[in-house]
């Protein structure tokens, strides 16, 4: 099997360092062409002017934000069905760029709050709410993972805990959404015909893909500093 | 099974009787922090009423933190949860018998003593059950995910602060379905929906929390 080939840290080491070196080009590539999109082709948004284009950094973020803590979940399970130690090493790089993404959605959420909804925080809307709480789980994965001295108990500790996260995730955010929220609805969806105009569209995915590129070179560099700090 | 459970439940329950300050403390924390609410906020009784199902449930979760601590830190000191580990007994059933004689050290004092908090924050006397009823049906599951969060902190450096941040981002479904419950019920709704989605949250927490506590506490001793 080709795959348990590069389950073996040493053998992942230099793959990881080319995969890292490929995807931040991407990245640089995706986001450029990405921002131009966004910044100089979009059109000016009928009601909210030009303050929407804060849009093609705000959901791309959000949505990293959540894709990661799923894959992150999945590197855990991995890690405690298969008893590679690359999955555990994995998704200790995958923690803190979606605790940054997360992040980076919450702020760039506030300053779009504020000239549309007249307020930087929101505690009743349901999205805000479950991000900052997603926020909270990437934290507590990480001081879990920064407690444990011996490397393998903090990375099987830390993929129960993403595992228990990632069950709860749903179920917090269908709690919280038991509040009033005045986010507007979804605008993007992959059944419905996209409402929004083609170019918005366009600009919103290429920065999706930057984000996405990004992540890879971070967590592979991340990885290949963790995999030399365990001297495997 | 039953045989393993009852045994482990009678164990805790004499431990905890032979140091009946450990439960008292949580009690009184949970009363302590209820009446600090009206001292930083003001005596308004409107607004007190308005916030009584919140401060409630706030403090029953944050005494339901500080208990957690005590489930098998001691065991693990004098080395009775290796036994445990050892022992023929499924740990997932350990397991679970030991949350449930947590909860009923932790979390039923809660429940009794709830009307009593209630008939200070002024709510109508008709809260009271559901208010009771949530808390009845909301702690064992605090107790249940925090085993999880109790058995992965085991013997770590810090490990009460670390504990409060991994659980509590966890326990706010049932904060906002169990303030929520009252908070509806005092709105005239009634606060069946949340109530039983209470019971089906406990329910899994029942199947699912125990086994992942257990593995937890694998990974723990190792």
């Amino acid at each position: 099997m080709r795959w348990f080939w590069y389950a073996s840290p040493q053998t992942f080491f230099p793959v990881a360092g080319s995969i890292a070196r490929w995807s931040a080009i991407a990245a640089a590539l995706l986001a450029a062409a990405g921002l131009y999109v966004g910044f100089f082709v979009a059109p000016t948004d009928a009601q909210q002017g030009e303050a929407y284009r804060i849009i093609f950094i705000h959901v791309p973020a959000a949505w990293m934000s959540m894709l990661i803590y799923v894959v992150m979940a999945l590197w855990a399970a991995a890690g405690l069905a298969l008893n590679t130690r690359l999955s555990g090493m994995m998704a200790s790089a995958l923690a803190p760029t979606g605790a940054l993404f997360t992040f980076i959605a919450l702020w760039t959420g506030a300053l779009w709050g504020r000239p549309t909804w007249g307020t930087y925080w929101e505690w009743g809307d349901a999205r805000l709410m479950s991000e900052l709480l997603l926020l909270f789980l990437y934290f507590g994965f990480m001081a879990l993972q920064a407690a444990i001295d011996d490397p393998r108990r903090a990375d099987r500790a830390g993929a129960v805990l993403a595992l228990v996260g990632v069950v709860n995730i749903p179920i917090i955010y269908f709690s919280v959404q038991w509040w009033n929220t005045l986010h507007q609805g979804a605008s993007v969806s992959l059944t419905a015909a996209p409402k929004m105009a083609q170019t918005m569209l366009a600009g919103m995915l290429l920065m999706t893909f930057a984000f996405w590129a990004y992540a890879i070179a971070v967590s592979m560099l991340r990885v290949r500093c963790i995999i030399r700090e365990r001297g495997a | 099974m039953l045989a393993i459970v009852r045994c482990m439940v009678c164990r805790e329950l004499l431990l905890a009787a032979r140091r009946r300050g450990d439960v008292a403390t949580i009690l009184l924390f949970f009363v302590v922090v209820t009446s600090l609410f009206p001292l930083g906020i003001g005596a308004e009784p409107n607004r007190l009423r308005e916030i009584a199902p919140g401060v409630i449930w706030v403090a029953a979760l944050l005494s339901s933190l500080l208990s957690l601590k005590r489930l098998f830190e001691n065991d693990h000191a004098d080395g009775t949860l290796e036994q445990m580990l050892l022992g023929a007994a499924p740990l997932g059933v350990v397991v679970a018998a030991k949350t449930a004689a947590h909860w009923l050290l932790a979390g039923l004092p809660l429940v009794a003593i709830s009307p009593l908090i209630a008939l200070q924050y002024g709510l109508a006397p008709a809260l009271y059950g559901v208010l009771a009823l949530s808390l009845a049906l909301g702690t064992p599951v605090l107790s249940l995910i925090g085993a999880i969060g109790a058995a992965l902190t085991l013997g770590l450096r810090g490990g009460g602060v670390l504990l409060a941040l991994l659980v509590l981002p966890l326990y706010v479904p049932v904060l906002i379905l169990g303030a929520g419950a009252v908070e509806m019920a005092s709105a005239g709704a009634g606060g069946e929906g949340q109530l039983l989605l209470l019971g089906a949250m406990l329910a899994v927490a029942a199947v699912f929390a125990p086994w992942a506590g257990a593995a937890a506490l694998r990974i723990s001793s190792e």
